[in-house]
């Protein structure tokens, strides 16, 4: 790491501390990861946007200052902006990036709460956490490089875990002499394997970190860009989504029953509403019981409401003493909605102890937890090749020593960082949302009952995965619409 | 078994996005909703200091009507600013709230944690903290911490596991996605959670304004007597300021944060309403644990050290 700029003060343009409070009340939120390694020049760019956006204060860079000056790299008043993102010593020490780690920084339109993650490939499942929680991804290249083999695993990751806009920042320009033709020609290898594998909405801008050329401010060594700067691009991209659009979904937390002289008989499901939008007075189901009534009031501590979209926190009264508790869920009444108790999906595997077939797990998904047996595991995404290993959907429950939890000798295990597709049996039926549509409720962890550890990440239904996989997965032999079509 | 649709939703398309506020609030009402769902004797810190004034607010808010189903506790170090303690006593009267305190004093009388010769008694709040855990078989902590403080802090989970000792070990924490926080833990452990993890100080005084949230008036302009050391105003007190070669001097302060009296430092400021305060921390160009911290600036990794440790 050599990376070095002058640590003169930022421009005042777009800057947090230049703008009062008050322009601040109508700005959003925007969830962001990066994917990228050091060579990429990640950590530069990350320290550039928080740099430049003043959201390094004075004391945080004469600490890298001084850091700078301890490792003999650079002169006498530079910083080694990567530095503004180290952690933990063991990170310091080994010069790589161990963990996900979270920084802020904000501008008067929007706020940006980035998940900075390490690009290595052992690191798949800090990648993948990330990428859970993010609306936008910046997939970092090196234009001296172009699209890597590490460049398309992290778009996969992207891609797998449904993020809606993506970034693609081609990272020392300045390296390449601001060459139009090398930022096109890498652009374009991007937006065919985005196309590939389903990418939706990719914007590609050529920039240098170490220099600042179209980080925050605009650079006149690329006339040829007419496109925004990465902030520009931060701070403008539509990610509104249209609640009324989508189903209402809402996991219930807690029940609330205060019991008090003031409000003796109060019953309210508090919860944060997953998706869609609900109104007083809305016919509402809830699942997996399938029992129906009405919504009565959307009550707040600051007052009643008429209507509530995802991701408002509220709490619902129903019309009729319905059984509810925590781990429902309502849905409106009439629309679709699977409950089931036979789970496919994708899962990424995050534990250091290996998948087992007919292993007993927890199932984690919205508020609720059910008890479930890993039955297959049928298929693995290799994230190198993108390419799909089918393995024969036979159910090797009996061959296996169920409770051998430390078993190596499993034929078809899933390791640390592996991504595979899974089938599991629950001890009782759950709302089975896709994934693909309903990104925070067909999210689901496997748990180890034992010690609590957290072994897998899921999606329900088809994913990325399914999508490359060559040939149908085999369980599909046996569906009903394909013997019915007479193949 | 699925329903089949009858009619989909029918509403005209508008724009459906939280403010930065209004989303940080959700998420934090969520989390401890989780934890309300999740476990069987949660706790909240509350130091009087103006983070743990935001949870309490956000707790009246998750399960309002219902009372904060929490006990709160307060690690008292023994060297508290009154106004503080008053304000603690107060909020503790008026949302009929159940206190523990966790005494530092306690633990030096007993003989579990020794006085330093610095006199600081911050990092001497572990033991008693951790202790008071024990005691009163809490499985769930509520912290106030942020993940903008300090760059060890920028690695925590909304839930973190700590082992029978306390211990925050980085390279055991589970990775945590979307919303769904896995607090499973084994008999003896516990979790903290971080509600306000994503906030970071300027969010924290714009949400103050925003909810008209009363704090103690320290944190507002005022003129005390004070005395500079290591770069930082403090006030004397019984923890053993000013010594013989430091001077008291009358100076208008406030604090930006509000911790042991012995390593929490003043800054000279005439910020008196939320408005000036956050138009004074807009253009700061120090951290507030930077400017007010003696205990953070010992190494490079003093949070990281201490959090392994059990520290909040």
């Amino acid at each position: 790491m050599t990376t070095t700029t002058t640590s003169t003060a930022p421009s005042a343009a777009s800057v947090a501390g230049a703008v009062s409070a008050s322009d601040h009340a109508h700005r959003d939120l925007l969830r962001l990861a990066t994917a990228g390694s050091v060579d990429d020049g990640k950590s530069t760019l990350i320290g550039r946007l928080l740099y430049d956006t003043k959201s390094v204060l004075a004391d945080q860079l004469s600490a890298v200052e001084r850091a700078t000056a301890a490792r003999g790299g650079a002169e006498a008043g530079t910083v080694d902006l990567a530095l503004l993102t180290d952690g933990l010593r063991a990170e310091r020490e080994q010069g790589i990036t161990i963990d996900v780690a979270y920084r802020y920084f904000s501008t008067a339109r929007r706020a940006f709460v980035l998940a900075d993650t390490p690009g290595h490939v052992q690191y798949t499942r800090n990648m993948v956490t990330g990428a859970s929680t993010a609306e936008l991804a910046i997939v970092l290249v090196d234009a001296r490089k172009g699209v890597l083999e590490q460049t398309r695993r992290h778009a996969t990751i992207t891609a797998l875990l449904g993020v809606p806009h993506v970034v693609l920042a081609v990272n020392k320009m300045d390296l390449v002499d601001f060459d139009e033709t090398v930022f096109r020609s890498i652009a374009d290898e991007f937006a065919r394997y985005a196309d590939a594998i389903g990418l939706p909405d990719v914007h590609a801008v050529p920039l240098s970190a170490l220099a600042g050329d179209n980080v925050v401010d605009r650079s006149d060594r690329t006339p040829w860009y007419d496109g925004p700067t990465l902030l520009e691009h931060l701070e403008a991209v539509p990610v509104d989504r249209d609640a009324h659009a989508e189903t209402f979904r809402f996991p219930v937390q807690v029940v609330i029953r205060p019991r008090t002289a003031e409000h003796p008989d109060y019953r309210g499901y508090a919860g944060r509403i997953a998706s869609g939008v609900v109104r007083v007075g809305d016919e509402v189901t809830v699942l997996p019981s399938g029992k129906t009534s009405t919504v009565t009031g959307i009550d707040t501590f600051d007052g009643p409401l008429d209507e509530a979209h995802a991701p408002q926190s509220v709490t619902l009264r129903l019309a009729d003493d319905v059984d509810v508790a925590r781990g429902d869920v309502l849905v409106p009444t009439g629309a679709p909605a699977t409950v089931g108790s036979d789970l496919e999906g994708t899962v990424c595997w995050l534990a250091e102890r290996r998948s087992v077939l007919g292993a007993r797990v927890l199932l984690r998904v919205g508020t609720r937890t059910v008890r479930a047996l890993l039955r297959e595991v049928n298929a693995r995404l290799d994230i190198d090749t993108q390419t799909v290993e089918v393995w024969d959907g036979i159910d090797t429950l009996h061959t296996v020593d169920a409770t051998d939890t430390s078993s190596d000798t499993a034929p078809r295990a899933l390791t640390l960082n592996a991504i595979g597709r899974v089938r599991l049996r629950l001890a009782e039926p759950v709302l089975l949302d896709d994934y693909a549509t309903h990104r925070r409720t067909g999210g689901f962890l496997l748990v180890d009952p034992a010690d609590g550890t957290t072994l897998a990440a899921g999606m329900v239904g088809p994913t990325l995965l399914d999508r490359l996989t060559p040939t149908p997965p085999p369980s599909a032999a046996d569906d009903d619409w394909l013997a019915g079509a007479g193949i | 078994m699925t329903t089949e649709a009858t009619a989909p939703p029918t509403a005209a398309a508008r724009p459906s996005r939280l403010t930065q506020l209004d989303a940080l609030e959700s998420e934090a009402i969520h989390v401890m909703r989780e934890v309300a769902g999740e476990f069987e004797r949660p706790v909240l810190l509350f130091s009087g200091g103006k983070d743990s004034i935001v949870m309490l607010h956000l707790a009246r808010k998750a399960f309002w009507p219902a009372p904060v189903p929490f006990t709160v506790m307060h690690v008292d170090t023994g060297h508290n600013f009154p106004e503080v303690i008053d304000y603690r006593d107060d909020a503790v009267a008026r949302f009929g709230l159940r206190l523990v305190v966790a005494s530092v004093q306690d633990a030096i009388d007993d003989g579990r944690v020794v006085e330093r010769p610095d006199g600081s008694r911050n990092p001497l709040q572990t033991v008693p903290l951790l202790d008071a855990i024990t005691a009163h078989r809490f499985d769930a902590v509520f912290g106030g911490g942020r993940r903008d403080e300090e760059k060890a802090r920028a690695k925590e989970r909304m839930f973190s596991l700590r082992d029978e000792f306390g211990q925050w070990d980085p390279r055991r924490q589970r990775p945590e996605l979307w919303d769904l926080y896995n607090g499973r833990h084994k008999p003896g452990e516990h979790v903290r959670v971080f509600p306000l993890s994503n906030w970071t100080e300027l969010d924290v005084w714009r949400y103050i304004e925003r909810e008209e949230i009363d704090l103690p008036s320290i944190y507002y302009t005022h003129e005390r007597d004070v005395f500079l050391r290591d770069g930082m105003w403090l006030a004397p007190g019984g923890w053993g300021g000013p010594r013989r070669d430091e001077v008291l001097e009358r100076r208008t302060v406030r604090y930006r944060t509000v911790g042991d009296m012995s390593c929490t430092g003043a800054v000279e400021s005439t910020a008196s309403t939320v408005a000036d305060v956050i138009a004074e921390v807009a253009v700061s160009r120090l951290t507030e644990r930077g400017a007010t911290r003696a205990d953070d600036r010992a190494s490079e990794a003093a949070m990281e050290d201490r959090k392994r440790e059990g520290y909040f």
